[in-house]
């Protein structure tokens, strides 16, 4: 564990990302904490650009763009890892079950992940947000989470299929192990690293999803997130009236958050695939 | 069956049928669950907009009948399946008495015209950008694909905002949104045309320049693996010339791709949607934010159920391709394995 560790602050591009995304992180939890107003309560006059008294303006309805922008990240991010959560264990139960099982338990599995990659998953985003009228950031982080696991299911079912044919699997098999046992602590350990980049390509893209339903109005109800701030931006024209500190601000967030989890991610994948590790 | 690639084609057939009745169910169940009777919410909306009580008796009969909601679920299950089948996709909320047939039918080309050329130019521009970088290696590859990274990162609709404010209403070198200018009518005139593509840059821009980058990304890796691999390592020894084993590797390094082109249609799809909602642009992702807003159920349905079809349209005729283009696949049509 520890020479994985030293192997992962050896990548740039690791580094990079992870010290973008704990800049990201302090900003939504510790930010509230420091600065605890109400990101609703208007303040200010309607669009006043930034002053030493807003720091980064206000919106439509005068209220501060700086509280939104620390709510909007602290909610992007608590959605983007419950759904992370939620996809890669749901991913990881059926594509390992599956690759374990063989046979008819495989052919059902991976026929059902089959079906749900080849549905567009905005389409059923949008029609379960519309079917759920109070959505809380948690039950958002939910339904893109059961959304979004095929992708993992069908990567992890790959890894596991290779993983059976190796010798310690025949080994623990003889013991007596039941699958169930087998694929916890004989199989799950070996492909770790891999679960846990599964899990930050979730994460990155759950706080997409978030944006996306967010945008087209399908937003968490009487909460602030990243998506939130860009819908009130399109809704309210802050592009056209050129109030850029209405959407600049979430927009930078947005992509400084993804692209710090991508950079993360591709340098764990040079730490664990030698093969992409030129000289 | 006798003819091999026709039951290739058969299998993947089926499967895309499945999906698409899946969808369909969803399509039909989800909006179902909301709480309440949705007619008597929509018309209750209407009825305190001070709409004349013989038109909500109207609007009321239409709904029910359309719905079905008296029935039984299994029949109203039944009348939706036959609706779809004759392309009858009920009546707007929004534009009462808009069919939502017509809505989509307006909006469904401007959709189509904008996407299927980024995706697919992104998808060429970036596959021989990654090819490139991984054969050049050193800076130009570090520099491509730090760029790749970056753009590949950025959200389409995010691209998309930058690109609106800076180079529409900072600067004012393309249209603030629209399809085409205010006041001009659809014609196919020289002035409308120009007028047209002004309007399309833009938006292009904004989702060609995020694909190129995913794509290239996933063609560098691709290329890496097959350039440290044995035939590669043997065909240089033996002296064969470099632009030969790229051309190898291209091909071989090109495969997975083909797939990932099939991938990109459904996934680029919900940014693609929001693109089009930034800049106003008149296709269905527009058509949705709208239906959305002002809870057209009906428009949001048949607008979920067109985009389906199209996804998996295109990835239909993308898995076609791919049996024709991938020789192991051609190899098991003709017998030889």
């Amino acid at each position: 564990m520890k020479d994985i560790i030293i192997l992962l602050f050896r990548s740039k591009r690791f580094i990079v990302g992870f010290v973008l995304f704990l800049g990201v992180l302090s900003f939504a939890l510790i930010g509230p904490v420091v600065n605890p107003k109400n990101p609703f309560q208007m303040v200010g006059g309607l669009f006043s650009p930034p002053s030493d008294k807003f720091i980064l303006g206000t919106d439509n309805l005068g209220r501060d763009v700086f509280t939104q922008l620390m709510y909007g990240t602290r909610t992007s991010l608590l959605i983007g890892c419950t759904a992370g959560v939620i996809a890669t264990s749901i991913g990881v139960t059926i594509g390992s079950i599956a690759g374990y099982k063989g046979g008819i338990v495989e052919e059902i599995l991976m026929g059902i992940t089959n079906v749900f990659i080849t549905i567009p998953s905005i389409v059923i985003l949008i029609l379960l947000s519309i079917a759920i009228k109070t959505r809380s950031a948690i039950v958002m982080g939910l339904v893109i989470g059961i959304t979004a696991w095929p992708w993992t299911a069908r990567a992890v079912r790959a890894q596991t299929s290779s993983l059976k044919t190796r010798e310690h699997i025949d080994i623990a098999r003889i013991t007596g192990f039941s699958s169930l046992e087998m694929i916890i602590w004989e199989i799950l350990p070996y492909m770790f690293s891999y679960i846990f980049m599964a899990f930050i390509l979730q994460f990155s893209g759950g706080i997409l999803n978030e944006a996306t339903l967010s945008m087209l109005g399908l937003g968490p109800f009487q909460t602030v997130s990243l998506g939130v701030m860009l819908h009130w931006a399109l809704l309210w024209e802050a592009v056209r009236t050129g109030a850029w500190w209405a959407f600049i601000p979430p927009v930078i967030c947005l992509s400084m958050t993804t692209f710090s989890l991508m950079s993360m991610n591709s340098g764990m994948d040079e730490v664990f695939n030698p093969r992409l590790r030129r000289s | 069956m006798k003819n091999p690639f026709a039951r290739y084609l058969l299998q993947k057939l089926v499967w895309y049928i499945l999906a698409f009745f899946v969808a369909v169910s969803l399509n039909f169940i989800l909006p179902r669950l909301i709480p309440g009777n949705p007619v008597a919410v929509i018309v209750n909306q209407m009825a305190t907009g001070g709409v004349q009580s013989d038109t909500l008796e109207r609007l009321y009969s239409t709904y029910m009948k359309e719905f079905g909601l008296d029935k039984p679920l299994y029949v109203q299950y039944f009348n939706y399946l036959r609706n779809i089948l004759h392309l009858n996709l009920g009546t707007s909320f929004m534009l009462y008495p808009g069919k939502v047939k017509d809505l989509i039918g307006r909006a469904l080309p401007w959709t189509i015209g904008l996407q299927v050329p980024a995706i697919l130019s992104g998808w060429i521009l970036g596959n021989l950008l990654g090819a490139f970088s991984a054969y050049k290696g050193g800076k130009f590859d570090s520099v491509a694909f730090t760029l790749s990274l970056v753009f590949s990162n950025i959200p389409y609709y995010c691209l998309a905002i930058v690109f609106l404010y800076l180079l529409a209403v900072r600067f004012g070198i393309f249209p603030v949104g629209g399809g085409y200018s205010f006041g001009t009518v659809p014609t196919l005139s020289w002035r409308f045309i120009t007028d047209a593509i002004h309007h399309y840059i833009l938006p292009y821009l904004s989702m060609v320049l995020v694909a190129i980058g995913g794509q290239a990304i996933g063609m560098r890796e691709m290329s890496i693996y097959e350039l440290t691999s044995d035939y590669v390592n043997y065909a240089k020894n033996l002296g064969i010339r470099d632009e030969r084993i790229i051309r190898y590797v291209f091909k071989n390094a090109m495969l997975p791709q083909i797939t990932g082109l099939a991938i990109s249609f459904g996934t680029m799809m919900g940014g693609a949607l929001v693109t089009e909602s930034v800049f106003s642009y008149p296709g269905v992702g527009s058509l949705l934010f709208t239906a959305i807003r002002q809870s057209d159920y009906p428009l949001i349905q048949g607008c979920t159920l067109i985009i389906t079809v199209a996804v998996l349209t295109a990835n239909f005729l993308v898995e076609i391709a791919y049996g024709f283009i991938d020789p192991r696949i051609r190899a098991v049509q003709l017998g030889e394995r």
